[in-house]
Formats: C-alpha cells, sequence, structure tokens
C-alpha cells in the first residue's frame, strides 16, 4: 500500500510537470496558404473578405485573397496594425472598398474601420454607434445605424444614416430614417435605405426610406414588406430589396422598387436573403428555417434582372451545395464572373470560403475566420 | 447497518483534521454532533469531497463558487468583476446537470437553469460538499437522485456552549478595492429543544479593478500595452437568513427563511473601441423552506421537506452614446422582468428490511411559474407553468465486502401556456447503480464503480424564448460511468502523520440530444434543438493530508484533474469544422492546493488553483482561440485575540499574490492583487 501511495504521489508530480505556463501574448500572425494558380490577367488584384466574429468575441478579422500569387492569407488585420488594441474588434457587419480606402464596418465596437486599400493599415477609426452598412457617392460615403434618439419604449429608436467625407473623414450630418436600417443604394441623387425594424417583432418596419442627398432629409417612405434587408440596384434604375419575412407566416420576399416612380412596382414572391448583382444578373440565395423538420431550407437561384424571371435554381451545379451549412456571403468576380459563397457553419466555429466557377464547379474551398462574409474586390486603379 | 461505533469511528477518520483545527473554538460538544451528522454508511460507494472547518473559513474565497474551485473535476465560469457571473460544471457535462442543494432543498431557476453561485456566501456556511453522481444514501429527496452531480451546501447550525444562550458574531470586512462589507450573525437557544438564528449582510462596492492588456511583436518587442478600469462592476447587495432548529423524538426539524436583494452591474465583454457597458440587473430572491426528520420506529424512517421561492430578476440595457450633439442609443435596449415562483413538497419514507438492506420510496412534487414584463416587446410572453412529479425507488445492500444501490426516478412534467404552443407531456425514467468493494480486511481501502443515466429539462427559456425557443425540444440525456477508489492510511499513533487519503476516479460521460442552439439564416436568431452530442472521460484525484509538528498543524487538500470532452455534433448530417475538438473552457489539466497552518491562535492559509490551456467560445482547437492557463496564489493569515468575554479574529489576506492578469472567459478580465482585511468580533 505504501508503495502506491508514493507512486500515486510521483504520479500527481509527473502529471504537474506536463501542464504548462502562460507565454507573453503575441498578436494574431497572419496564414498563408495557396489555394489556386497564379493569373496575371485583368483589373481585379484580389479581394478582401471580412469575418464578422461572434459577438462577445472580439474575433472580427481581414482576410486577402491575391490573384496574381493564388494565396489565400487569414487575419491580416493584427499583423498590419500591431499597435490597435484589441486589433479590428466586435462583429464585422460590412466592408467596401471606394477610391484608395477600405471602409470595415465593426457593428458592437461601434466605429467604422478605414484602411489603406494595398497596405490593410489603418487611416483612421469614425465612431458610428450600432453601425451596419456603407455605400457610396461623389465624396460621401453613407452609414446605417439602429442607434437613435433615447425613447421609454426600448425598441422604439429610429435609427439614422450618417454622412461621412471621404477625405476628412469626418461625419458632417446624420438623418433620421427608419427602424433598424440595413443596406443602402444610392440613385439620382437619392439615398434608398432598407429599414427592417428587427428589434421590433414582430412589428417590423416595412417602408424603404428615401433621402435626397442635397438637403439631407427624408423625402419619402416607400411601403413595401417586413423585415428588408439586402439591396442591389441594376443599371436601368430599378432596385431589388429583400424581406427576410417574420419566419412564420410571411416567407422572405424580394422586391423591386421603380427608382423614376420611388414606388414599389413587382412582388417576385422569391425567398431572397443576400444577393450580388452583376451585369444584369441578379445571384442569390436564401435560407429558412422549417419548424417541420427543424432545419434550414436553403436555395440558391439566378434571376434576369431584364425580364424579372429566374434563369436557374442553381447557382452551384456540381452538388458542392450539400456541404455548405449556412450559406452567408455571397459575390461574383465582375470580370471572371467567379463565384464566391461562404459558409458560416454554425457562426460560432471556422467557416470556410468556396470559390466556383461561372458555371458553378468548385474551383477551390479554404479556411476562413469566423463568420466569415463580406467581399470587396480589390481594383487596380 | 453499521453499529454505532464503527460510525464514529469512521467519521473521526475522514473529519479528523477538521477537528485538530477547531481547536481555537474549543468546542467538544459540537464535534462529536458534526461527526455523527456527517458519518454516513455507504460513504465510500460514491466519490466526495468537502470542504468544512477551518479550511473553509481560511480559504481566502468570499463565495461558495471561488470555493468549490478547489474541488477536483470542477469548472468555474466566472465573468469576473464583483457583480459578474458565476456558475460551476462539474465533469464538463454542463452547469444544467449540477444540482446545488441549499441546506437540503435544490435550488432552482426553471427560466434557464443555471445557478449563480457567486451570490452565496461563504460566511454562513459550514460545509460544502460535492457528490459524483448522487449522496450516498437512500434517505432522501427523489430531487436528490436526479442530477448527474450534485452539490450540498450546508449553512452553520447554532451551538451553545455550557450555560450560553446566545451567541452573536460582528464582522466587518473590506479590500483594496472599493469595498464595504459588514454584517452579524446572532443565535439564540429559545428552550432546550429550539434554538434559532439570524444572519446578515450587506456589500457594497464600485467594483473598480485595473486590469492590462498586452501583446508583443512576433520579434517580442512590445505591440501594445494598455492598463483600464473595470467599469460596471458594481453591486450593492443585502442578505438576510434565519432559521430555527428543533429536535423532536428521535428526530428533529428546521426552518428557514432566506432573502436576498441586489442591484449591480452585470460587466460586458471588453472589445476594441469599447471599454465599458451599462448592462444592469436587479435580483429579489426569496425563499422559505422546512424540513422534518423522525425515526417512526427501529426499522421505519420519515422525512419531509417543504419549499415556497420566488425569484424577480430585472435586466436593463440602456447604453448611451454621443454623435454630432446628440445623445444615442449604443447597443440593442431591453428593460425586462422575471417573476419566478416554485412550490416543492417531498416525502422520504426508508424501511430497513433487514440490518444489511434497506429501501426507500421518495415522492417529491414541484410547481413553476414564470411570469415576465419586457418594454417594447410585443410578442406574446408564453407565461409558462410546469408540473413536475418525480418519484424514486430505491434500494442499498451490503453484502459482505460487498456494497451496493441502486435507484430508479421516474419524472412525470406537465406544462401550460397562456399564449403560444405548449411543451408536450414528458414521462422518463432514469437509473443508477452504485457498487462499493473492499478488498483488504485490514486495510482502509474501497473500490467503487458506477453507471447512471440522468436527463435535464429543457427550461423555459429553451422552450419559449422569443423567436429563439422551441416547444417541441425533448429531453437532454446523459450517461455516466465511474471507476475509482478511495485509500485511507492507516494512522500512526506516535507518528507526526494524523491523516493521509487518496481519491482517484476515472470517468466517462455520453450526451445525446443535447440541447444546443441550431444557426438559422439570421445570425440573430437561433433555434434550439436537440442536435448536440458529446463525450468526455478524465480523471480526477484528491490527496489529503493532516499532519502536526510540534504544536504546528497542517492540512493539506491537493487535487489534479484530467478531462477531455469533445463535441461530435453534427448539423444537418454535416460535421461542423470542431467536429471532435474539445468543448468550450475545458482545460485538459487542472489542479489545486490548500495548505494550511495552524499554531495556537495564529492561522495561515495558502491556496492555489492552476486551469490550464483551454479554447474559448469560438471552439476550433486552433490557435487563434486558444486561451492561456491561469493559475493564482491567495495568502491568509488569522490571529485570534481573547479580551474579556470577547473573540476577536483578524485576517489579511492576498489574492492572486503574483497579480497575473488573467481571463476565465476570454475578454472578461478578471481582478488582479487584491488585498483583504477581515475583523470579526464574537460575544
Amino acid at each position: 500500500m505504501k508503495k502506491i501511495t508514493t507512486k500515486f504521489i510521483l504520479g500527481l508530480f509527473i502529471a504537474l510537470t506536463f501542464t504548462s505556463c502562460r507565454e507573453e501574448e503575441t498578436i494574431f500572425p497572419s496564414l498563408d496558404k495557396s489555394v489556386a494558380a497564379p493569373r496575371s490577367d485583368g483589373k481585379i488584384e484580389g479581394f478582401y473578405l471580412l469575418n464578422e466574429g461572434n459577438m462577445g468575441m472580439n474575433r472580427a478579422s481581414i482576410d486577402i485573397f491575391n490573384y496574381r500569387t493564388g494565396n489565400y492569407t487569414t487575419d491580416i488585420y493584427s499583423e498590419r496594425n500591431p499597435t490597435v488594441v484589441k486589433e479590428l474588434g466586435d462583429v464585422g457587419n460590412d466592408i467596401k472598398i471606394y477610391g484608395n480606402k477600405v471602409y470595415a464596418v465593426i457593428n458592437c465596437s461601434n466605429k467604422v474601420e478605414v484602411i489603406d486599400k494595398w497596405t490593410a493599415k489603418r487611416i483612421k477609426k469614425i465612431d458610428i454607434p450600432n453601425c451596419r452598412y456603407v455605400t457610396f457617392y461623389k465624396d460621401k460615403a453613407y452609414v446605417s445605424s439602429y442607434s437613435g434618439p433615447v425613447a421609454i419604449n426600448p425598441n422604439a429608436e429610429i435609427g439614422f444614416v450618417a454622412e461621412i467625407d471621404t477625405t476628412s473623414l469626418e461625419i458632417k450630418r446624420k438623418v433620421n430614417v427608419g427602424y433598424q436600417p440595413e443596406q443602402m443604394v444610392v440613385s439620382n441623387g437619392k439615398l434608398y435605405v432598407a429599414n427592417s425594424g428587427g428589434y421590433r417583432v414582430p412589428n417590423y418596419d416595412r417602408t424603404v426610406s428615401v433621402i435626397d442627398l442635397e438637403t439631407f432629409t427624408e423625402i419619402k417612405k416607400i411601403d413595401v414588406g417586413i423585415n428588408l434587408y439586402s439591396m442591389q440596384i441594376d443599371s436601368r434604375g430599378d432596385i431589388y430589396v429583400s424581406s427576410r419575412g417574420d419566419y412564420y407566416n410571411t416567407p422572405s420576399n424580394l422586391f423591386v422598387i421603380d427608382t423614376k416612380t420611388d414606388e414599389k412596382k413587382m412582388q417576385l414572391d422569391i425567398p431572397v436573403l443576400g444577393m450580388c448583382l452583376v451585369d444584369d444578373l441578379l445571384y442569390f440565395y436564401s435560407v429558412s428555417w422549417s419548424y417541420l423538420t427543424n432545419s434550414n431550407k436553403v436555395t440558391y437561384g439566378i434571376l434576369d434582372t431584364k425580364t424579372k424571371k429566374i434563369i436557374s435554381d442553381k447557382i452551384i451545379t456540381d452538388g458542392t451545395d450539400k456541404q455548405i451549412m449556412i450559406p452567408y456571403g455571397l459575390q461574383v468576380n465582375p470580370e471572371t464572373k467567379e463565384i464566391y459563397i461562404t459558409d458560416a457553419q454554425n457562426y460560432v466555429v471556422t467557416g470556410y470560403i468556396y470559390c466556383f466557377t461561372p458555371e458553378g464547379k468548385l474551383k477551390w474551398k479554404t479556411t476562413a475566420g469566423n463568420i466569415p462574409a463580406h467581399i470587396a474586390f480589390i481594383t487596380k486603379n | 447497518m453499521y453499529n454505532r461505533n464503527k460510525v464514529l469511528l469512521f467519521g473521526l477518520t475522514l473529519f479528523t483534521p477538521f477537528l485538530l483545527y477547531s481547536q481555537a473554538s474549543n468546542d467538544s460538544i459540537r464535534k462529536l454532533k458534526e461527526v455523527i451528522l456527517k458519518a454516513k454508511p455507504y460513504q465510500e460507494v460514491i466519490p466526495v469531497q468537502s470542504l468544512s472547518g477551518k479550511l473553509l473559513e481560511n480559504l481566502a474565497s468570499h463565495n461558495v463558487a471561488d470555493a468549490l474551485r478547489y474541488f477536483a473535476g470542477t469548472q468555474i465560469k466566472d465573468y469576473g468583476g464583483l457583480g459578474g457571473l458565476k456558475t460551476v460544471d462539474v465533469r464538463n457535462m454542463g452547469t444544467h446537470h449540477v444540482g446545488v442543494f441549499y441546506d437540503g432543498v435544490q435550488l432552482g431557476n426553471a427560466q434557464n437553469g443555471v445557478t449563480d453561485l457567486g451570490k452565496y456566501s461563504l460566511d454562513d456556511m459550514e460545509s460544502l460538499t460535492m457528490y459524483n453522481g448522487q449522496k450516498s444514501e437512500i434517505f432522501q429527496s427523489a430531487k436528490d437522485f436526479a442530477a448527474a452531480s450534485t452539490i450540498y451546501l450546508r449553512t452553520k447550525r447554532p451551538v451553545f456552549e455550557n450555560a450560553k444562550k446566545t451567541n452573536l458574531l460582528v464582522r466587518f470586512k473590506t479590500m483594496s478595492i472599493n469595498y464595504f462589507d459588514p454584517s452579524f450573525r446572532w443565535e439564540q437557544k429559545l428552550s432546550n429543544k429550539v434554538s434559532m438564528s439570524v444572519s446578515s449582510e450587506y456589500i457594497k462596492s464600485n467594483g473598480q479593478y485595473k486590469f492590462r492588456y498586452k501583446r508583443n511583436n512576433l520579434d517580442g518587442s512590445v505591440a501594445y500595452d494598455t492598463t483600464a478600469t473595470r467599469h460596471n462592476s458594481d453591486i450593492e447587495a443585502l442578505r438576510i437568513e434565519s432559521g430555527f432548529y428543533g429536535k423532536l423524538n428521535n428526530g428533529s426539524w428546521d426552518a428557514k427563511v432566506y432573502y436576498y436583494d441586489s442591484d449591480r452591474g452585470a460587466p460586458g465583454a471588453i472589445v476594441e473601441n469599447k471599454f465599458s457597458d451599462g448592462f444592469r440587473q436587479y435580483d429579489k430572491n426569496f425563499f422559505t423552506q422546512a424540513s422534518l426528520v423522525k425515526d417512526f420506529s427501529k426499522k421505519y424512517k420519515f422525512q419531509a421537506k417543504v419549499k415556497y421561492a420566488y425569484d424577480y430578476t430585472h435586466y436593463v440595457a440602456r447604453d448611451t452614446t454621443n454623435i454630432l450633439g446628440e445623445i444615442v442609443t449604443e447597443g440593442a435596449q431591453s428593460d425586462d422582468s422575471y417573476y419566478q415562483q416554485e412550490i416543492y413538497f417531498s416525502a422520504v419514507n426508508m424501511y430497513n428490511i433487514l440490518p444489511t438492506w434497506d429501501v426507500s420510496l421518495s415522492t417529491d412534487f414541484q410547481y413553476n411559474k414564470l411570469n415576465a414584463t419586457r418594454k417594447g416587446i410585443q410578442t406574446q410572453f408564453s407565461f409558462p407553468q410546469r408540473y413536475t412529479a418525480l418519484f424514486s425507488l430505491a434500494s442499498s445492500f451490503r453484502l459482505g465486502q460487498f456494497k451496493a444501490l441502486g435507484s430508479v426516478v421516474g419524472t412525470y412534467v406537465q406544462e401550460e401556456v397562456r399564449y403560444n404552443a405548449k411543451a408536450p407531456d414528458k414521462k422518463e425514467f432514469t437509473p443508477a447503480l452504485f457498487i462499493g468493494y473492499t478488498p483488504f480486511k485490514d486495510y482502509d481501502f474501497n473500490l467503487r464503480a458506477f453507471a447512471k443515466r440522468i436527463f435535464r429539462m429543457p427550461t423555459f427559456n429553451d422552450l419559449y424564448y422569443t423567436m429563439v425557443g422551441s416547444s417541441t425540444l425533448r429531453p437532454e440525456y446523459m450517461n455516466q460511468y465511474d471507476v475509482g477508489f478511495t485509500y485511507n492510511l492507516p494512522m500512526v499513533n506516535n507518528g507526526f502523520l494524523d491523516k493521509l487519503s487518496i481519491q482517484v476516479d476515472g470517468y466517462y460521460t455520453n450526451t445525446k440530444d443535447k440541447i444546443v442552439a441550431a444557426p438559422t439564416g439570421n445570425l440573430f436568431r437561433w433555434m434550439m434543438t436537440n442536435m448536440g452530442q458529446v463525450k468526455g472521460k478524465g480523471i480526477e484525484s484528491v490527496l489529503n493530508v493532516g499532519m502536526h509538528i510540534g504544536k504546528v498543524n497542517l492540512a493539506t487538500n491537493l487535487t489534479y484533474t484530467y478531462s477531455e470532452s469533445r463535441d461530435y455534433t453534427k448539423f444537418a448530417g454535416l460535421e461542423l469544422s470542431s467536429y471532435g475538438d474539445q468543448i468550450p473552457y475545458t482545460p485538459w489539466h487542472s489542479g489545486s492546493a490548500i495548505l494550511n497552518a495552524g499554531y495556537e491562535s495564529w492561522n495561515f492559509n495558502y491556496s492555489f488553483i492552476y486551469v490550464g490551456k483551454r479554447y474559448n467560445g469560438n471552439v476550433n482547437n486552433i490557435k487563434v482561440n486558444e486561451v492561456q492557463p491561469w493559475y493564482t496564489h491567495d495568502l491568509s493569515m488569522q490571529k485570534s485575540f481573547a479580551i474579556s468575554n470577547y473573540l476577536i479574529k483578524g485576517t489579511i489576506e492576498l489574492n492572486n499574490v503574483l497579480n497575473q492578469q488573467y481571463e476565465v472567459i476570454y475578454n472578461y478580465p478578471m481582478p488582479g492583487r487584491t488585498l483583504k482585511f477581515i475583523i470579526s468580533i464574537e460575544l
């Protein structure tokens, strides 16, 4: 028995030596992976991908894909901006490039991070609470925000759009829009804002705010449908706005607004969550929860914006779609027409990015960050 | 049944160290009582860990959660700050599978199933005991049988020396973080058979402490190094507790009332550009409970318990900021109040068929109700009510060197809702079998093994939370298997070693139909499902040594835990990118040490906690998700003085001696080195 005791105590000490001590924490290094063959044609040099990162985790991150090398590099922000305390921030929501600047909208860090297009180094941080999406017109950037005047009712705050000067990167003006505004498009000196009312379940907002950019006032509210979310505009001035529905009785839908009359023109009865418009084709996908099967129903499609008819109920043609758990980001390279779809998995773990040929065949797939979502193409000046 | 002498002897062996260190109180009657109370037959059939007496008193821990860290196999999720949430997880099976019992009756939370153990003070605690599986006896309520692990918090009972009729204790604590904590405890002997106690504690703190974030470049130079103050971690809390304790012919009864009221900040994650937030939580918790135990004959014992609880929680999120000179909201706003009520009855009957064979039948009934008012939320709240009936049939049997204990718990649940769909009725049967074997007559060496199947009901939030809850959820099932031994070294009368005991257990757990949130197309919208599957295994070891060198008494408690718990959840038949990875915040290696030395009226305590490398909530076991190990050293020194009739105790504590800047939960920084002073006066 004595022997057993000695052995046990010895074992305890051996176990302790396996345990390790703290190390000095370092910045998050990027990771390079060759995923595709290098190509030298075209003006698009690559793209930035914004991983949203789960709320509270402070793990929004930026990946970059370089067409010239065929390398996909994850998490470049920390390495390029080592002095920024706590890195990129919490919950990335949008990324877009305008001029030589990249605008990353970081929702729960209440800021728009402006970085240089080529070096990814911080130019400026613009504080905007609960910011959602960004769009541009002339020398201004427009950022939608859920924030609003404090009301007695906790979910009654009316959101706003902030106008930012793209040279000074200062907020110049702001205008109140509808409840929980999401994506925006600009046409004819007017800004169209999709209001979701997502905090107001089940009394969603159902309007698109029309803002005159000269006076920066709301000149109209177009009644469209509940829980509006994404927006695209085609070359003929038709705006496509998606509704997420109420997840129960009213399904997700796609509406068309005519910018000549600023009226709702069509209801296409297609479930759409995210979309991307290239030339005259609108690529879209939808994820809807089914209470019957306790699982998600995922659909894809391509709509011809000239005829408003679906020309394909598939984007992916080789069966790879069955591997994608939750399609979350969709982007089509306007030059090569290659299709990028991100898989957010369960929003908690590391997600994937898939690249498909214009015909919908898998070209490559690689690991991105947590909730890979938004893609912005880097074009040669 | 053991004969009385054996029981006493066994108890003495088990609790010697605590007896040895309670010399200051010089209360032999009390010691004897405790021993009788605690020495239960079949103790060795189930892995048990306990902290009590001086060891608990001098631990430099002030709430239940902090003390439970010293048990092998437990992990505390600590969100930092004085008002922060602290929950306990045993064997990585999930907080929901731990039953926490306060003076014999379970603390419940039908709304979210989480018990915040940071709220329970150690000041009036006599002992903390944790059992893997269930308590080693069959004379207990059905709820005691119905959890995967059970933790018993036992508050102090009045003990009166000689002809004393009143005990009064006044205590004051303060620390280097703004902190003001007066408390008192009054015990009164009402008659020979009835005594009472009243205790109360008030805590006020602004909760502000410094934390530091530092990262280096890969070449070793400093990338950033920033120190900031933790905000919104303040607390103001009042606890009032009163108990009555009575003796009967061949029995006893007790009754208690508990009230807790707090107003606290719920500090959020520290993220880039947002180092403070304004999430507030207001609590009012009230419960009253009573129990009665009586031996009606030599063969028949009866026990009854009753409880009523009312819990009010009010959450307010009202962060604001300034943009272009206008005050606007920052994050999502909320102002929600929840009102929970619980009524509980239990009756236990035990019959002694043969001296070696007992059977018991327990029947419990519980009613839960949840009401809510939620400002600005326009969906209908379900207003759920739940009726739970539990019964358990258990038997213990001894044959030579073998002991066996078996139980089966039946649970019947029925719910009602005012709005929305209600969950269907549920009927569950869960068995457990425990076997003990003492192979050597000459050694106090006990082998044990158990298998237990258990389930947890979906909480009201799981079933009915707006846009997330799913009323079709099934219970979550868990199978737990354990093999282990306890060895108590024989004591040598003239040696310096007073006690040495070793306990080692290996376990395997398998959770099926685990209730997890499934993703939908909208990030802000999840659906609760039964998709999860987790398999875990581990080894827990405890070494307990008591010795004396001259007049110095030493007690040591060392633990080491190895644990593995891997997630095999699939969504729609697909493996997640984290398939097979260790679940979040589960260290492979963890351990603790307590060293306590007593010399006359001095007491010195050193305690150490180690939690090894683990991964954060992003799950994948990759470098970017890694959370560093943390380890803290705490020191405490206590001196008692007697001035006329007063016994004065002064304590100085130094927590986190090496000022380690660590996080238990990613982005929730913990306090660095803090100094604490405690003075108490006993009359």
